[in-house]
């Protein structure tokens, strides 16, 4: 009896929500269902894909953006999805890959913050909500072997060092913290190469928020699968800032301001990109 | 091998509450009110850490007497519960009725099975849109449920805050004058506490906001209020906050 006791110790050093779920409720996590494709990579026509998310630290605080559109082969599945999303009050959390998957991910996510949140009475380190994340993300490796992967990009404002910093990941559940910004998704080359022209070290938010409108536009300009701003359907990206006051939407009147600046300059310029 | 002696259903059951109440009595007492702003939690509690009050939900708070480790397996199981729920359902799915009733089956299967009952009494509280609409479970070690209105007093010598809090009472009470009404009553239990010098670095008070969206751009109605504004809280008499 002393030993099972001792025993509830060591069982406590995890206060994980999904590790519960894992042991009491397997069959409420999307990596736990087996499907076997006839082929490798068969999944990838089946469901739609989440495309393009960029990142970006700014003075003071991180930024992150994602496009509307959402693709299954060569049609448009949705022209207004959502991708970008706080995980908790100093965290955003945006997603490409298999949309269904990665929207179970990004809500398993948050309830594993705020979890351990609650149960511990304190917040849990930036490193430490990455280190989750990236574990997530493997467990869900057997489908993404399927066709089926999620990849997200990570982004919060760290309490003790007072900075911004972002993380990126593979399917494997590597994690590699980014320096200054960064981008993943079918758009991800071209936005990176807007992101290199434009990102300068100490931007203020708007500018930030400018630059991420910009880079998401020069990947719609050049993947089918990245949406633009949609101008008739009144459709802006969707855009998050975190700083030492939390995370926050930035709202679609702004947007649209810097949406339609980016489109009007580039019109008059009348150039060929 | 031992013989044991006939002891009587009754004589049992009898035993084991005098147990779980001398447990519970011994501790300091707990307040709970349902007012305008919403639903206050106040605890006589000299630890900054170990909490008596803690969040469930996003409109659900937890407030306890008794053992430290008992309250604290119960309240972890209850976040476990309603993350769970929420997960598997929706966030809106999760109500302190169904945690309430839960935590009732738990300590009532504790109280008639186990060697030992849980020397706990448990407020669930739900905060709703208007005071008519929050909900105040209270749970006792046999798993008995109440619906109360109003105001719980658990632990310490509940009668006698009881008897102070009923005349300083009303639903409509702000924040402040609720937690004063509760502070002003936990002063006056004459139990073996802090007694009148009882101040804010010896309380624990949390709140349940009516509406943490609006106010806070939140859905996450449960807040700590600290030591700098509870003093300001226990101090503005005449202005309020």
């Amino acid at each position: 009896m002393p030993e099972e006791a001792a025993a509830a110790v060591a069982r406590a050093a995890s206060t994980s929500f999904s590790d519960h779920l894992g042991r009491h409720h397997p069959d409420l996590l999307a990596s736990r269902s087996r499907v076997d494709f006839p082929a490798q990579g068969a999944g990838r026509a089946l469901a739609p894909h989440a495309t393009t998310i960029v990142s970006l630290t700014f003075a003071g605080g991180v930024l992150m953006a994602g496009d509307r559109r959402a693709t299954m082969g060569n049609v448009i599945a949705s022209r207004h999805i959502e991708k970008v999303f706080p995980a908790d009050m100093f965290s955003v959390l945006g997603i490409a890959g298999t949309a269904g998957i990665a929207l179970d991910l990004t809500r398993l996510f948050q309830v594993e913050l705020e979890h351990y949140e609650k149960i511990e009475g304190t917040r849990m380190s930036l490193d430490g909500k990455a280190n989750r994340l990236a574990a997530m993300v493997r467990q869900n490796l057997p489908m993404a072997l399927q066709g089926l992967a999620v990849v997200p990009l990570f982004a919060g404002y760290d309490t003790s060092r007072h900075e911004g910093r972002l993380f990126s990941f593979d399917v494997t559940g590597g994690r590699y913290e980014e320096q200054e910004h960064h981008s993943v998704g079918s758009g991800s080359a071209f936005a990176r190469g807007s992101l290199k022209k434009l990102w300068k070290p100490n931007l203020d938010e708007a500018s930030a928020v400018q630059v991420a409108v910009e880079a998401l536009y020069d990947a719609a300009d050049d993947d089918s699968a990245t949406g633009g701003p949609d101008v008739v359907r009144e459709l802006w990206p969707v855009v998050y800032t975190v700083n030492s006051a939390g995370t926050r939407r930035i709202p679609d009147r702004e947007l649209e301001t810097t949406a339609r600046n980016v489109i009007a300059s580039r019109s008059i310029a009348g150039r060929e990109a | 091998m031992t013989q044991q002696f006939y002891v009587s259903p009754e004589q049992l059951m009898r035993d084991r509450a005098d147990f779980a109440r001398k447990g519970i009595g011994r501790g300091r007492s707990v307040i709970v009110l349902s007012c305008r702003d919403g639903i206050a939690l106040v605890a006589e509690n000299p630890s900054p850490s170990l909490h008596k009050l803690g969040e469930i939900y996003d409109r659900i708070a937890f407030a306890a007497v008794g053992k430290y480790n008992e309250f604290e397996s119960l309240r972890q199981a209850g976040i476990r519960y309603a993350d769970v729920r929420g997960y598997s359902y929706d966030r809106e799915d999760v109500t302190a009725r169904g945690l309430a009733s839960v935590y009732a089956q738990s300590l009532g299967a504790v109280f008639t099975a186990e060697s030992k009952p849980f020397e706990v009494e448990l407020v669930v509280a739900e905060v709703g849109e208007q005071p008519a609409t929050d909900h105040l479970y209270r749970l006792t070690f046999d798993g008995s449920i109440a619906d109360e209105k109003g105001f719980v007093v658990m632990g310490g010598a509940a009668e006698a805050v009881v008897e102070v809090l009923r005349s300083s009472f009303s639903e409509d009470l702000d924040f402040p004058e609720a937690v004063r009404a509760a502070v002003h009553s936990l002063r006056q239990d004459g139990s073996t506490g802090a007694g009148p010098q009882l101040g804010p670095e010896s309380l624990e008070v949390a709140v349940l906001d009516r509406d943490p969206e609006v106010a806070r751009g939140t859905h996450r109605a449960f807040r700590r209020i600290g030591i700098p504004e509870l003093e300001t809280m226990l101090t503005s008499r005449e202005s309020p906050v």
